[in-house]
């Protein structure tokens, strides 16, 4: 269907335009302004061309924090996607009190600001204090995250997957009660074991779904920064010092502004690429 | 008042799904269009109501060009086969939104209102919510939306089509008196020729994207101009069998034969196609109009006072719809008598022939 | 195959249903013999999808049993009932290809591969999938989806019975009789029990030997599709079957004769006294209605000519007659005057046959 066109709607657009504008499209400029220059943010330039590009892709250290980033999202995706899905499958589909009370508890780590959540897990694992820490102590695992490196990585996953797994419950939720009943009915009726079910009716009919699910995972986790900063700071050591974190080191802790900037240019590219290949990838199957 | 359509085209991504068409609709009477599912009804119906652009062609309203006139300045409305309601609207509301948005006064509200509602039956459900009323209920109450208001067009899309067989009858009877006492274009569109045959007005046979045929409904369905319109309009489909002429008799393949009569005895012998609707056969012959054909039973269906049944022989499937219970099991023989007077001969290209003058009349001026 | 009773079957949705209209299902008492061709016709909401999914045990009855060759099986779950069921929308398999989606009930009772491909080759030739057997079944059209749900109903050598719920819903109607007189094929072939369930009187008419007419949760009558048309039970069942449906006429009695107005009527049931003070009422059908030199007179109201019969709406003291005759016929220009055949015409007292 064809909509009318109307110059009118522009007018209501300017603010918006005007502000994505200052906020996004002319940082964006600056910064890759900044990662083909030589500053020191003083307003003194000098052209360096692609050299920062080629330090960065060159460098151990972006290596590194690179490899440290994959492995993370990797596994929180492995957890968090099947997990999900599990706890969906298993929430009521009726409408009732207990699936607005499933419904609130799986909201609750969503609405909490992420800072709060770093602190929280702060606080929660400190191997002295905390409720967590004390435990796995007292059942005589050596858990300490701010000095062990397992147990640093142990505690970050822990808390994302806490974190951020409602959102995939949701979503998949959301895709499951999307199937008629009659799909159901017609699996009874040819015999099918529960995991037929699932392996024939609701996966396939939840694709959709999942895969904004793993795009939203993938894409957030990738670039995950206030939770994992408050709660190691990157260590012990540079340990859990994931991309973004490196990154921020390099801008405001070390000022190599234009090393900075190409790597936010390449950060935000790998991003874009990977999203694309995925989608991509997802999308084809559907088109059949 | 009229519309026309003229040489209108629509294209979607390459693929033609409306090929050039010209069609002048008056209002008086209903204006259907007939066609299976994918036919290019909803298509034109929407490029009408200004819902679709078109790619080359021009639509008139009384003379005046609306082509690029948008849908909200046209002044229609229209009818789904899904009942669309404003799900948080009363019924009251609903019906009375158009005239909210023409800013009408209150007290001309209430008036049009109560007319269309107790004319569509919905007066003791003004103040329910759409969702409380059942499958008819909510169609009457799109129906009352979309006749409160003095559209120039009203356009309705297979409106009946989800609702209950019964219901549909019942509607079907009190559209029309509805309908008919408006000074608006009606356009209907609809998959079964029973329906069109029972509204009556005219009606334009649709096959992928082309109106085949468009004038009276009755002579467009005793008098189709090829064989692609007159199956559009048969339920079930008009048996067809190949014929060979020589002289003036007709041979079919098994060698079955009669004797052609008037101007279809000058044509030029060889191949065409005979065609003739199921409910011209009868159990015995009631005059030399009528020859024997025999054959096997394939399956008899009982239809309460009808039989329909389908058998085949060497010239081919044939379905037969006749009155009175007539059971057979697969596999028994049968004989029947059908009236060559009520066949129509198609020639190669499957355009008819017709041996009157009236059918010549109509072929011509359609 | 099996002969299967519903027994003082009553069923209602609500958890405590107080009044008549909570109930979906009033009281069913029903047998269906082994190999029957069953419709259930009703309008929407008579509760008719609500007994086929009783019969099947997606749904447990609130009171009654359901009897399988007299054993109840209201415990029994669907699958060990040896059920198959058709939807009104095509439920098929996406991801799997049309022959994996007839192997799968097979499959899921592990059957040899052997004895699964025979069948499935046996059944794709019945229901003519033959040709798109490696197709994936997401791609299809509603008709062959529907056609697939079939064949995997057909599939399985043990089924009691086969459910069709308003199966021709989604099927183009250029194609709705094919699919049809398919059905009615199989059941020939087969004699595999079948039940209908549909709003359309038509499809229920052909497809099946005997017709349950219900309505509001309640049986009207069951007949052949003859008994139906011939002699009606009840008011409803006159209306809602045959298009235009039954003639139902506000009529009255006197010493011993029934009254149109002052013009007596005759009917072929008989009539007493005790059926004064009750809602009395004429039944006849269009097709037995003729026009005659003298009889009840009319006035013509509407003419549409439909093909081969016309449909003649008359009005009598301000009650619609319709009647239909052949499309020769001329009709009366005036002086119009209906008789009714006294056979096919009956007197019912509160909407049932005296």
């Amino acid at each position: 269907m064809n909509k009318t066109t109307n110059q009118k709607a522009w007018i209501f657009l300017a603010p918006v335009l005007i502000l994505v504008a200052f906020n996004a499209f002319i940082p964006l400029i600056t910064v890759i302004n900044y990662s083909v220059q030589e500053t020191f943010g003083n307003n003194e330039f000098f052209w360096e061309g692609l050299t920062w590009f080629e330090n960065i892709l060159h460098s151990e250290r972006f290596h590194n924090s690179l490899i440290r980033q994959l492995t993370f999202t990797f596994t929180i995706l492995l957890i968090e996607i099947p997990l999900g899905v599990a706890i969906a499958l298993a929430m009521p589909t009726k409408k009732g009190i207990w699936l607005s009370i499933c419904l609130v508890t799986m909201s609750l780590p969503l609405l909490i600001p992420w800072n709060v959540v770093g602190s929280m897990w702060n606080i929660f694992s400190l191997p002295e204090i905390g409720l967590l820490g004390k435990l796995l102590n007292s059942l005589g695992f050596d858990y300490n995250y701010t000095r062990q490196t397992g147990d640093a990585w142990f505690t970050l996953i822990l808390m994302d997957v806490w974190h951020w797994t409602s959102l995939v419950v949701l979503l998949s939720y959301a895709g499951l009660i999307a199937i008629p009943d009659a799909y159901y009915q017609a699996a009874k009726i040819d015999g099918a074991s529960a995991w037929s079910v699932f392996r024939y009716i609701q996966l396939p009919k939840m694709k959709r779904v999942l895969t904004i699910a793993i795009l939203l995972r993938f894409m957030d986790s990738f670039n995950i920064y206030t939770e994992p900063f408050v709660l190691t700071g990157g260590g012990p050591g540079n340990s859990t010092t994931l991309l973004s974190i490196d990154l921020v080191k390099l801008a405001l802790g070390q000022f190599d502004l234009g090393p900075a900037a190409a790597m936010s240019l390449i950060y935000f590219l790998i991003i874009l690429l990977t999203c694309w290949i995925f989608y991509t990838l997802m999308m084809r199957n559907e088109e059949d | 008042m009229k519309l026309e359509l003229k040489e209108v085209v629509k294209t979607v991504r390459g693929k033609t799904h409306i090929y050039p068409t010209s069609l002048t609709f008056k209002s008086g009477d209903f204006n259907i269009l007939l066609g299976t599912t994918g036919s290019g009804k909803t298509t034109l119906m929407q490029i009408m109501a200004g819902l679709e652009s078109i790619d080359s062609g021009s639509i008139y309203f009384d003379g005046k060009d609306v082509t690029k006139v948008p849908v909200q300045k046209r002044n229609i409305s229209m009818v789904y086969q899904s009942f669309i309601n404003y799900p948080n609207f009363s019924v009251f509301d609903n019906i009375a939104s158009p005239l909210y948005v023409a800013k009408f006064s209150e007290v001309e509200i209430r008036k049009r209102v109560g007319d269309i509602a107790e004319l569509l039956k919905l007066s003791p459900l003004l103040d329910h919510n759409p969702s409380e009323l059942s499958g008819g209920q909510q169609q009457r109450t799109a129906m009352a939306r979309a006749l409160v208001k003095d559209s120039s067009l009203v356009l309705l899309d297979e409106p009946l089509a989800n609702l209950d067989y019964k219901l549909r009858e019942e509607l079907r009877d009190e559209l029309p008196p509805l309908l008919a006492k408006r000074d608006s274009i009606v356009v209907y569109s609809t998959t079964e020729p029973q329906e069109a045959l029972l509204f009556g007005g005219n009606t334009a046979t649709l096959h992928e994207g082309k109106v085949v045929q468009f004038g009276p409904t009755n002579e467009v369905y005793q008098y189709p101009n090829n064989i692609i319109s007159a199956q559009v309009f048969s339920e079930p489909i008009m048996n067809q069998v190949k014929v060979i002429k020589k002289g003036n008799q007709l041979f079919m393949h098994s060698g079955t034969k009669w004797q052609l009569k008037g101007k279809a005895a000058i044509l030029e012998d060889g191949g065409y196609t005979y065609g003739i609707r199921p409910h011209h056969f009868k159990i015995g012959a009631n005059n030399d109009g009528f020859i024997r054909i025999s054959g096997r039973v394939d399956i008899s269906e009982i239809s309460g006072s009808d039989s329909v049944i389908h058998f085949e022989n060497e010239d081919g499937f044939w379905i037969v719809h006749l009155p009175g219970i007539h059971s057979h099991s697969f596999g028994n023989s049968i004989e029947l008598y059908m009236d060559t007077t009520k066949g129509i001969l198609f020639d190669i290209n499957g355009n008819a022939i017709f041996n009157n003058e009236q059918a010549d009349m109509v072929i011509n001026n359609g | 195959m099996a002969n299967i009773k519903l027994q003082g079957l009553r069923h209602s949705y609500a958890d405590n249903p107080k009044n008549d209209e909570d109930w979906a299902l009033k009281k069913i008492d029903l047998e269906w013999e082994d190999g029957g061709a069953y419709a259930l016709l009703g309008p929407s909401g008579c509760g008719k999808t609500t007994l086929l999914n009783i019969i099947s045990g997606l749904l447990q009855p609130s009171h009654g049993s359901v009897k399988f060759d007299d054993s109840e099986v209201n415990q029994i779950s669907t699958d060990k009932r040896d059920i198959a069921q058709i939807f009104q929308f095509p439920v098929v398999y996406d991801t799997m290809s049309v022959y994996d989606n007839l192997a799968f009930p097979l499959r899921n009772l592990e059957l040899a591969e052997t004895e699964v491909h025979d069948r499935v080759t046996e059944i794709a030739q019945l229901v003519e999938l033959t040709s798109m057997l490696t197709s994936r079944a997401s791609g299809l059209t509603a008709g062959d989806k529907q056609k697939i749900s079939l064949g995997r109903g057909l599939v399985r050598t043990k089924v009691n019975a086969i459910l069709f719920d308003e199966p021709l819903t989604v099927i183009d109607p250029h194609l709705k009789w094919q699919l049809r007189s398919k059905l009615k094929k199989l059941h020939q072939l087969l004699n595999r029990t079948m039940i209908y369930v549909t709003h359309d009187q038509v499809e229920a008419l052909t497809f099946a030997d005997k017709v349950v007419v219900m309505n509001f949760g309640e049986v009207l009558q069951i007949g052949t599709p003859v008994e139906l048309f011939e002699k009606p039970k009840n008011t409803f069942v006159g209306h809602f079957i045959g298009s235009p449906g039954m003639n139902i006429l506000p009529c009255s009695l006197d010493s011993s004769n029934v009254k149109l107005g002052k013009y007596t009527i005759e009917t072929a049931n008989q009539v007493s006294q005790n059926h004064k003070g009750k809602n009395l009422e004429i039944g006849v059908r269009p097709e037995f209605i003729q026009f005659s030199d003298d009889g009840l007179p009319v006035s013509i109201v509407k003419v549409c000519n439909v093909g081969h019969t016309q449909i003649v709406e008359t009005s009598f003291e301000g009650h619609k007659i319709k009647l239909i005759i052949d499309e020769d016929i001329v009709l009366p220009s005036n002086n119009v005057h209906l008789s009714f055949n006294k056979n096919k015409t009956y007197l019912y007292a509160n909407s049932w046959l005296v």
